[in-house]
C-alpha cells in the first residue's frame, strides 16, 4: 500500500474518533421550556399492536414539532415494560394492563407512571370460510376447546357440529394479545400445546384461510382486512364490529394503553406536549389505522390525568 | 518425456484395450451424470432466487420512487417512505466496514503471521469458528448488556454497528486467515531475503496478495449483518423515528426493521411497501458489493 493510502486510512479513523468525542455529550439535550418550538427526545417502546397508532401520532406530531426526536420501538408489551420500569423510556405501549411483577419493579426503581387508554380493539375469533357450522360460540366453549386436549373435532365442542378436525392458530406467548386471551377466556391457564403459534398475525391469517377446520384469534384490524379469506364468529351472540367494540358489548373488546413516566411528564415539556397531542388525536388516528375509538369522555379522563402530572 | 499414449500408438499394449475403454466409458458416464447433478443444483438455487426476485419486484416495483426514498414512514401507505431506515442502514455500513476490516484483518494477521503454533492459538481459532455459528439474537443480547447498558452508548447507531460488527467478525477473521494462508511462501521469503522486516513483508507483500480473499469475506459478512433485524430490535433500535442520525450517538432505525414492520401490518398496501423496501435493501447491498468486487479485481490483476 502506498503512503497516500495509509495516511488516508489514518485520517478517516481519526475523524471517526473525533466525531465520536465531539458528539458524545449533546445526547441529553432536553426540551426548551419557553416558546412553542420544543426539542429533545420522546422515547416510546412496547406493543406492536399499539405501534400503528403511535406511528400515526408521531408522524403528525413531527409535522408540528420537527425538532423533537420521537422514537417508537416494538419490543412487545412485556419487552417494552422491561425498559419502562428502569426509566429508560418515556412511554410504554401495551395491549394489556401492567402486571403486578412489572409494577413492583417500577416501584423498586422509583418509577411512577400514569396509565392512559388509547383506543379499543376487539379480539376476533376467526374460522375458515368453508366452515358453515360455527356461527357463534360461547366463552365456555372457547375455554374448553383451547384447554382440553381431548377436544379433537368440532363435534367434541358442540354435538350438532360436524366431525371435522380442529387446527388451532394463536399469537406468540410474548404478545399482549395472547395475555389478553389467556385472561379473558382461559382464566389465566395456558392454552393447549398443539396450537400453532406465530408472532406475525399475517401468518395466522394465512393458516386459518388455508385449513378447513381451523380456528384462530387476533386483533380486529387483521380480521377486517382479510374478510374475503376468513370469517369471524359471534362470541356469546355478539359479532365483532365497530359499534359492538365501541360500546363494549362485544365480550372480547379490550382497551389498548400507553403508560407514561410521571417524571418525564413533569420534567420534559416535549413529553407532556406529546402526551396531550396523542390524547387529542388518538380517537381519529386509531380509527384511521384500523382500531376503534373510545367514548369521548374517556379521552377527557386522560386529559385530566395528564394535567394532574404535568401541570396546566 | 514420452506421453503414455505414444506407447499405444506404437502398438505396445500393456492392457486389454476393451477393458480400458469400457472403464473409461463408465467413468465418462459418471462424469456426465455429475455434471448434470451440479447443474441441477445451480438451476434450483437460481430458480428459487428468481422466484423471490420476481415476487418482490412484481409487488413492490411500482412503489419504488423518489418520494419513497425521501419520505418518512406514514400511516398512509401512499405517502410512506423509508428515508430514516435507508440513512440508518448507510450509517451502519459506514461504521461496520472499517471496524471489521481493521479488527478482523488485524486478528487474522496476528493469528497467521505472528502467533506461535500452540494449543492456545488453536483453542482461540476453534472458538472463533464456533462464534460464527452463534445465533444473531445472542449478539443482540450481548450488545444490550454491554454496549447499551455497561458502556452507556444507548440505543445509538454506534451500538448497532458494534453489535453487528461483532457478529460479522468471526466470518471476516476466518476468511482473512484462509486468504493469508493461501499467499505463496515464496513471496514472503523473497521479501525477507531482500531485507524487508516481518512487518514490511506482511503489510506490503502478504496483505495486498491476500486482499481479494479478505474482501470476499467482508462482503459476505457485512451483507449478512445489514440484513439482520433481531439483534437491532434487541438493542432497542427504533422502529419509527422522526429524525435521521447526525452523529454516531444518534438513535436510528434500519431497513430490515422497517421491512419487518411493514410485513406485519394488516393492510395489503403495506405488504407492497415491504416488497419495495426489499428492492431498496437489495440495491444497497448490490451497490456495496459491486464496489468491493471492483476493488478486489483491481488487486487480483496486480498480483
Amino acid at each position: 500500500m502506498s503512503w497516500m493510502k495509509k495516511s488516508a486510512l489514518l485520517a478517516s479513523i481519526t475523524s471517526v474518533a473525533l466525531v465520536g468525542a465531539a458528539c458524545g455529550n449533546n445526547e441529553e439535550g432536553s426540551g426548551a421550556a419557553e416558546g412553542d418550538a420544543l426539542s429533545g427526545k420522546v422515547v416510546m417502546d412496547g406493543s406492536s399492536t399499539v405501534f400503528p397508532i403511535m406511528e400515526a401520532v408521531a408522524e403528525e406530531f413531527s409535522a408540528e414539532q420537527p425538532d423533537v426526536e420521537v422514537t417508537v420501538g416494538v419490543s412487545g408489551t412485556g419487552g417494552g415494560f422491561k425498559r419502562f420500569v428502569t426509566g429508560e423510556t418515556d412511554f410504554s405501549n401495551a395491549s394489556r394492563e401492567i402486571k403486578e411483577e412489572e409494577a413492583a419493579e417500577a416501584e423498586a426503581n422509583g418509577v411512577e407512571y400514569t396509565q392512559l387508554s388509547v383506543a379499543l380493539d376487539g379480539l376476533s375469533i376467526v374460522v375458515n370460510p368453508e366452515n358453515d357450522w360455527a356461527q357463534d360460540i360461547t366463552i365456555e366453549e372457547l375455554n374448553k376447546m383451547w384447554l382440553d386436549t381431548n377436544v379433537k373435532t368440532w363435534k367434541d365442542v358442540r354435538d350438532e357440529w360436524p366431525d371435522e378436525e380442529i387446527t388451532f392458530f394463536a399469537p406468540g406467548k410474548d404478545s399482549g394479545t395472547f395475555d389478553f386471551f389467556s385472561e379473558a377466556v382461559m382464566d389465566k391457564e395456558d392454552i393447549r400445546q398443539d396450537a400453532q403459534l406465530s408472532e406475525d398475525d399475517n401468518v395466522l391469517v394465512t393458516g386459518v384461510a388455508g385449513t378447513k377446520g381451523a380456528i384462530g384469534f387476533f386483533g380486529f384490524a387483521y380480521y377486517v382486512e382479510n374478510q374475503d379469506t376468513i370469517r369471524a364468529v359471534q362470541v356469546d351472540g355478539v359479532e365483532p364490529n365497530h359499534d359492538t367494540i365501541n360500546d363494549l358489548s362485544y365480550p372480547l373488546s379490550r382497551e389498548i394503553y400507553t403508560y407514561v413516566n410521571n417524571a418525564s411528564l413533569q420534567d420534559k415539556p416535549q413529553v407532556a406536549a406529546f402526551a396531550r397531542f396523542m390524547n387529542e388525536n388518538a380517537a381519529e388516528l386509531s380509527e384511521e389505522v384500523g382500531y376503534v375509538k373510545m367514548e369521548d369522555s374517556r379521552y377527557d379522563d386522560n386529559a385530566a390525568l395528564i394535567d394532574e402530572q404535568a401541570g396546566e | 518425456m514420452a506421453l503414455p499414449n505414444s506407447e499405444f500408438k506404437n502398438g505396445k499394449n500393456y492392457m486389454d484395450q476393451d477393458t480400458v475403454s469400457r472403464r473409461i466409458k463408465s467413468r465418462l458416464r459418471l462424469n456426465e451424470i455429475f455434471k448434470y447433478v451440479f447443474l441441477a443444483g445451480l438451476v434450483f438455487a437460481l430458480l428459487v432466487l428468481s422466484t423471490l426476485i420476481y415476487d418482490v419486484v412484481s409487488k413492490g416495483g411500482g412503489w419504488v420512487n423518489l418520494d419513497f426514498l425521501q419520505n418518512f414512514p406514514s400511516r398512509r401507505a401512499g405517502q410512506a417512505g423509508l428515508y430514516p431506515a435507508l440513512i440508518g442502514t448507510l450509517w451502519l455500513m459506514m461504521l461496520i466496514v472499517p471496524m471489521v476490516f481493521i479488527v478482523g484483518v488485524g486478528a487474522a494477521i496476528y493469528l497467521e503471521e505472528y502467533a506461535p503454533r500452540n494449543r492456545v492459538t488453536s483453542f482461540i481459532e476453534v472458538n472463533i469458528s464456533n462464534l460464527a455459528g452463534v445465533p444473531s439474537i445472542v449478539f443482540g443480547l450481548l450488545g444490550l448488556t454491554f454496549f447499551v447498558r455497561t458502556a452507556g452508548f444507548g440505543n445509538s447507531v454506534l451500538t448497532g454497528a458494534l453489535t453487528l460488527g461483532l457478529m460479522s467478525l468471526p466470518i471476516v477473521i476466518v476468511a482473512s486467515q484462509e486468504a493469508l494462508r493461501s499467499v505463496k511462501m515464496e513471496l514472503r521469503h523473497a521479501s525477507l531475503a531482500l531485507g524487508a522486516s516481518k512487518w514490511q513483508t506482511t503489510f506490503n507483500v502478504v496483505l495486498p496478495s491476500a486482499l481479494p480473499g479478505i474482501i470476499t469475506g467482508i462482503i459476505l459478512a457485512v451483507s449478512r449483518a445489514i440484513g439482520e433485524t433481531a439483534p437491532l430490535i434487541m438493542i432497542g433500535a427504533a422502529t419509527f423515528i422522526s429524525t435521521t442520525p447526525n452523529n454516531i450517538f444518534s438513535d436510528f432505525t434500519a431497513l430490515p426493521i422497517q421491512i419487518y414492520n411493514w410485513t406485519s401490518r394488516p393492510q395489503a398496501e403495506f405488504q407492497n411497501l415491504a416488497a419495495a423496501g426489499i428492492i431498496v435493501l437489495m440495491t444497497v447491498l448490490i451497490t456495496m458489493n459491486s464496489a468491493a468486487i471492483y476493488i478486489r479485481n483491481k488487486y487480483t490483476n496486480r498480483h
